[in-house]
C-alpha cells in the first residue's frame, strides 16, 4: 500500500535503515536508533512524504518469544535485542501509512524521543516508559503517567510476576497469615510437614 | 478475659449485641433512611442506576437520596474495580463519613477483584476498608442488591455492622478501664 514510502526511505537514509517489511498491509521499517529522529524529521517535513498525524507508540518485549518457522537455535543469537519500540505514522495528505521500529537492548533501554516533531507523542511515550521502562532521550517530562510514583519495577515486562501487588494501602487489622508473603507461608508448611514425617 | 476484644468474629459479637431498648428503636430508625454515597467507579455503575431508578427502585427500602459529599452519608456503596492506586482515596472517603456507616462491595471487582488478577487491581475493597455486604456478580442483578439491602438492614437492626460492632468493643473497652480505676 505504501511500499513507495519504504522505497523513498531507502533511497534518501539507506545508511539508516536496517531492513523493511510489509505485514498484513503494513509497511515497517527497521531503523537504527542513533538515527530515528533524523529519519522521523525528514518523514514530517518532506513535502512528498507529509507525514502529519502521529497514531501510536509502544514497545514489544520479545523475552522468551519463540517465532514460528525459526530453528530455536537462532531465537537468541543476539541477546540485545529484547524490546522493540514502534511509531505508526500517518500522512493525511497523501495516504500514507508507515511504521517505524527501534531495536532497544535490555541493558540499555534509550530511545529517542519523537515528542518534539508530534506532541501528541508526549503521552504515549510515557506510557511506554510506565509500563516496559524506555527512557526516551529528549522528552520533555518524562515520568509514570498511570501507576504511582511509589510503583517499583515495570508491569508489562514479561519477566514481571503476574501475582505481584504493590499497595499504597491496607488495613491493619487484617489477619497475620494474609500477610505473610507466599513463599514463606510455604517454607513453612514444607517444614512442618517434614517434622511430622520423622518419628 | 472473658469476651474477646480484637475479634469481629459472630460468636463475640452476638454477646455484644444485646441491645437495650433504646439501640433497637435507634437501629430501626437508622436501617429506613440509610443515605448512600455511590463510589462508582466503572461498568457497575449502570446495574446501580438502574437499581436507584424507579424500576427497582432502592427508595422503597429508604435508601432514597444519594448524597455526593461522604460527610452527609453513611452508606458507602462500592460499585466497580477499585484499582491500587484508589486506595488511599477510598480509605479517605470512608474516614470522613459519619458514624455509624457501613459498606456494599457491588460486584465481584469490588469484593475480590472479580477477573482483574494482575498489578494494579486491588483484591477486593476489603483490603482497605471493612465491607459489610458483599454482591457478586458481574455485573449483579437489581434483584441480587436489593436481596444486599435487605441483608444490610437486618444487620443494622442487630447492631451487627463494623461500624456498630466496633462502637460496642470501645465502649465495652471503657466500661472495663472505668472499673480497674474504681477498683484501684
Amino acid at each position: 500500500m505504501s511500499q513507495k514510502v519504504l522505497d523513498a526511505l531507502k533511497a534518501s537514509h539507506a545508511s539508516a535503515i536496517e531492513r523493511t517489511e510489509s505485514e498484513h498491509g503494513d509497511e515497517i521499517a527497521w531503523v537504527k536508533r542513533d538515527q530515528l529522529l533524523a529519519v522521523a524529521t525528514w518523514l514530517r517535513d518532506d513535502p512528498a512524504m507529509a507525514f502529519d498525524s502521529p497514531v501510536f507508540c509502544t514497545a514489544i518485549d520479545r523475552l522468551d518469544w519463540r517465532p514460528l518457522g525459526v530453528p530455536p537455535s537462532q531465537h537468541f543469537k543476539d541477546e540485545n535485542l529484547r524490546f522493540e519500540v514502534c511509531y505508526q505514522l500517518r500522512s493525511s495528505r497523501h495516504r500514507y501509512r508507515v511504521r517505524l521500529k527501534v531495536t532497544v537492548p535490555e541493558h540499555d533501554p534509550r530511545c529517542p524521543s519523537l515528542a518534539s516533531l508530534w506532541p501528541a507523542f508526549d503521552w504515549q511515550e510515557r506510557e511506554t516508559f510506565d509500563m516496559y521502562g524506555i527512557r526516551f532521550e529528549g522528552h520533555p517530562d518524562l515520568r509514570r503517567i498511570f501507576l504511582y510514583e511509589e510503583f517499583v519495577g515495570y508491569p508489562l515486562r514479561k519477566d514481571y510476576p503476574k501475582e505481584k501487588r504493590q499497595p499504597l494501602v491496607r488495613r491493619d487489622d487484617l489477619p497475620i497469615a494474609s500477610k505473610t508473603p507466599t513463599s514463606e507461608r510455604t517454607e513453612i508448611a514444607a517444614g512442618d510437614s517434614g517434622d511430622e514425617e520423622t518419628p | 478475659m472473658g469476651v474477646e476484644l480484637t475479634t469481629t468474629r459472630l460468636e463475640d459479637a452476638a454477646k455484644w449485641a444485646k441491645q437495650s431498648k433504646l439501640d433497637r428503636a435507634t437501629n430501626w430508625g437508622r436501617k429506613f433512611s440509610l443515605f448512600t454515597y455511590p463510589f462508582v467507579t466503572a461498568c457497575c455503575g449502570m446495574e446501580f442506576m438502574s437499581v436507584a431508578g424507579p424500576k427497582y427502585d432502592l427508595a422503597r427500602f429508604g435508601a432514597e437520596f444519594p448524597r455526593f459529599s461522604p460527610r452527609q452519608s453513611d452508606l458507602l456503596m462500592i460499585v466497580g474495580t477499585i484499582t491500587e492506586k484508589q486506595g488511599p482515596a477510598l480509605k479517605r472517603v470512608y474516614d470522613q463519613m459519619t458514624e455509624p456507616k457501613w459498606v456494599i462491595a457491588f460486584g465481584v471487582c469490588a469484593s475480590t477483584g472479580g477477573f482483574y488478577q494482575n498489578y494494579h487491581a486491588m483484591p477486593g475493597a476489603d483490603q482497605v476498608i471493612p465491607v459489610d455486604v458483599y454482591i457478586p456478580g458481574c455485573p449483579p442483578r437489581p434483584e441480587q442488591v436489593l436481596d444486599a439491602m435487605i441483608m444490610l438492614m437486618d444487620r443494622i437492626q442487630a447492631g451487627r455492622g463494623h461500624s456498630q460492632l466496633r462502637d460496642k468493643r470501645e465502649q465495652i473497652i471503657a466500661a472495663r478501664e472505668a472499673e480497674a480505676s474504681v477498683d484501684e
